[in-house]
């Protein structure tokens, strides 16, 4: 018997949870003008989860995922990323699309019940948030393809959870982009819990990068609530497939320390003092240690910081509940590029019927 | 100006537009060197090179959802599924992506791709070959549905779906592809979507169909000619969105109206017709509205096919029904 395939997953992690380095570090961790914007992009996010979800529990929001303890995975990443690269995010990366330029006002217009949070007036080709789970992982690979196909020098970067690994369609999608050895960079957000599922009962598999390997594609796990690493693995990734390198997967390991959702209770499955416990891992604390060794940050700043975040949510909080519902004709308007004639009958009854029904819709 | 035959009209579509247009490509199982199950791409890859006549592996779910990547970054993806059967793993991408993209982003990306399938029986196919899901796709908003009934219809519609910025079903009556050949000029015109087609004048009655039952119905209209009843054939070409306006034209002169196709007949796209002719044109019926579809039964495999597709002989059965009816 001969050995036909063998393979290997590398972890890294650069920062231990009191933020000493544990190796040498890349350049880029070395240089406070890098790192303080994404503490800032960190802190931005926890702030607003936490304005989103006081906004659901007031009824002046719907249901919200929120990015709590997985900050450092989105912006992280984000920040590597090139402008002319492309976002294909799930439902929990709001972190990233900051970054790239998606205003927190058109969130919570999506979150709010409105399409137009998703015409984002910044990052123009990104792809709005997808909630059919893995689906995403698809187009992100077109998406590579027409880059590839173009000679363009982009990449299309993927996100999803670890539930999302068990999906065909992240197999496929891997699969599709790998033979094609198309620009994709896929990230895995391995937060431990699909919604009540915790992750060792979602696969057998030790990791959930190695499932990158059958497709032909490199899968590596990095410490998701060390930025430094995610970003460090990132930029390599995202080098590689914008030099025809081919596709990347990497697993960027997290926790999900709040609910699923604001519909869901956490506490229903799974321990609060095993939630507690995580709390010493979570990823702000951990590059504020780092900067505080550094000598790069201290308390005055960071209280100057929450105030500037905390300013910047609630701004974007007022233009949200400032933005007037769409008119009926909005449900018609974008269906096609050109309505149909054949619809015309029924727009003509919706405008007949505009804000003139009843209860019972809410 | 060329013979062609319906598979020969497709390639010829493609052809053309892939020549003219740098974003357009095809994609699909065995497309590319093999040139197509039915040869609808043979020559293709030969000719445009293998990146943009795509051999993809075997896996339908993500030959529609790349091509909705593509599509989402200025591509005009065709998509081919091998057979209809096994178009069932898109529908998660056509249903919740590719026919909502432009609405969800207000218009700021969207899905200009092309979703090909041989569709329907008749050519006594294997398990799984000879499914008509049309009805599936007619009912998911933001979609357009194209079946073409002639070599010049599938000429022309094809290149007005590819050119179409919205995503297009182009479901192609596989037992059509080798049928007949008709001219069809190779001059990059497209026909009109969204518009029914007469294809027989007449005032007795209205037969409504779309691609391959109109065979059948021609042959019923044929018959029923030599008996006096004058029957008007509408090919209805694009399903959704639907040109009812023809339709009514039509069934307000003649005053009866039968309803003929290859798909299961509840909740099949017959009903919409009929329910369309209830609403708008109940006053101009001298003979209730009847359907002439398959039975709701699952496709039979070869021996009993010829009795499950609509026949010429329950085609002309129904029009005499409603002629004495009125």
């Amino acid at each position: 018997m001969t050995s036909v395939s063998q393979f290997q997953v590398d972890f890294t992690r650069f920062l231990d949870p009191q933020g000493e380095a544990l190796a040498p570090l890349p350049d880029f961790a070395q240089d406070p003008a890098v790192l303080l914007p994404l503490y800032r992009a960190m802190h931005l996010t926890r702030i607003f989860d936490s304005k989103a979800i006081a906004l659901q529990r007031t009824g002046k929001l719907g249901t919200f995922a929120s990015a709590l303890g997985q900050e450092a995975v989105g912006v992280g990443v984000a920040s590597a990323m090139a402008g002319e690269d492309v976002l294909v995010p799930s439902y929990r990366d709001h972190g990233a699309q900051f970054l790239r330029g998606v205003k927190m006002e058109e969130v919570l217009l999506y979150w709010g019940g409105d399409e137009s949070g998703s015409n984002y007036a910044g990052p123009r080709s990104d792809f709005p948030v997808c909630v059919p789970i893995a689906t995403q992982v698809c187009h992100a690979a077109g998406a590579a393809y027409a880059f590839k196909l173009r000679e363009e020098a982009r990449v299309a970067v993927c996100f999803l959870g670890d539930g999302a690994t068990s999906k065909g369609d992240f197999y496929e999608g891997l699969n599709f982009a790998a033979a094609w050895q198309a620009p994709m960079v896929v990230i895995i957000n391995n937060n431990q819990w699909a919604i009540s599922v915790p992750r060792e009962r979602q696969t057998a598999a030790r990791t959930l990068a190695q499932k990158a390997i059958a497709a032909g594609i490199e899968g590596v796990q990095v410490d998701g609530n060390d930025i430094v690493a995610v970003r460090h693995a990132a930029q390599q990734a995202l080098d590689k497939a914008r030099d025809g390198g081919g596709p990347a997967v990497i697993e960027a390991i997290s926790y999900r320390l709040g609910d699923h959702t604001t519909a869901d209770d956490a506490t229903r499955y799974r321990d609060a003092e095993a939630v507690e416990k995580q709390w010493a891992f979570e990823p702000i604390l951990r590059l504020r240690n780092y900067l505080l060794r550094l000598e790069a940050w201290d308390a005055k700043r960071e209280e100057q910081l929450v105030k500037e975040c905390t300013e910047a949510v609630n701004a974007a909080v007022e233009a949200y509940l400032a933005t007037p519902p769409p008119p009926v004709t909005a449900m018609f308007d974008q269906l096609f590029a050109t309505l149909p004639p054949a619809m015309q009958a029924q727009l003509d009854t919706a405008l007949r019927f505009e804000n003139k029904q009843g209860g019972g819709h809410g | 100006m060329a013979e062609l035959n319906l598979v020969e009209a497709v390639n010829h579509a493609l052809a053309y537009e892939m020549e003219h247009d740098p974003a357009v490509l095809v994609l699909g199982e065995d497309v590319g060197v093999n040139g197509g199950v039915f040869r609808a791409t043979v020559g293709l890859q030969a000719r445009f090179g293998p990146a943009r006549v795509l051999d993809t592996p075997l896996a339908e779910t993500a030959i529609a959802g790349t091509a909705i990547g593509m599509a989402a970054m200025g591509l005009k993806p065709v998509a081919e599924i091998q057979f209809s059967g096994f178009i069932y793993p898109t529908i998660d991408h056509i249903v919740n992506h590719a026919s909502r993209l432009r609405n969800r982003t207000r218009g700021r990306l969207s899905c200009p791709m092309v979703l090909r399938t041989p569709s329907g029986g008749g050519i006594h196919a294997p398990e799984h070959h000879s499914e008509n899901p049309e009805a599936l796709f007619t009912n998911v908003p933001g979609l357009r549905v194209v079946v073409p009934s002639s070599p010049q219809r599938a000429y022309g519609l094809l290149l007005a779906a590819i050119r179409d910025p919205d995503p297009v079903v182009f479901l192609e009556p596989t037992r059509l592809y080798r049928l007949f050949k008709q001219e069809v000029a190779d001059d990059g015109e497209a026909l009109p979507l969204d518009v029914c087609f007469t294809l027989r004048a007449g005032n007795d009655i209205t037969l409504v169909s779309w691609g391959a039952t109109l065979q059948e119905v021609q042959a019923a209209a044929d018959l029923l000619a030599a008996e006096g009843v004058m029957a008007e054939v509408l090919d209805v070409a694009t399903l959704k969105p639907l040109d009812m306006e023809t339709i009514l034209e039509s069934v307000t002169r003649t005053g009866r109206c039968v309803i003929v196709h290859e798909a299961a007949q509840t909740g099949g796209f017959g009903a919409e017709i009929a329910a369309g002719l209830a609403e708008h044109g109940l006053y101009s019926l001298l003979a209730p509205v009847r359907r002439v579809a398959a039975y709701d039964v699952v496709v039979p495999l070869a021996r009993l096919e010829s009795q499950y597709l609509p026949s010429v002989e329950r085609i002309v059965d129904a029009v005499r029904k409603t002629m004495e009816a009125s």
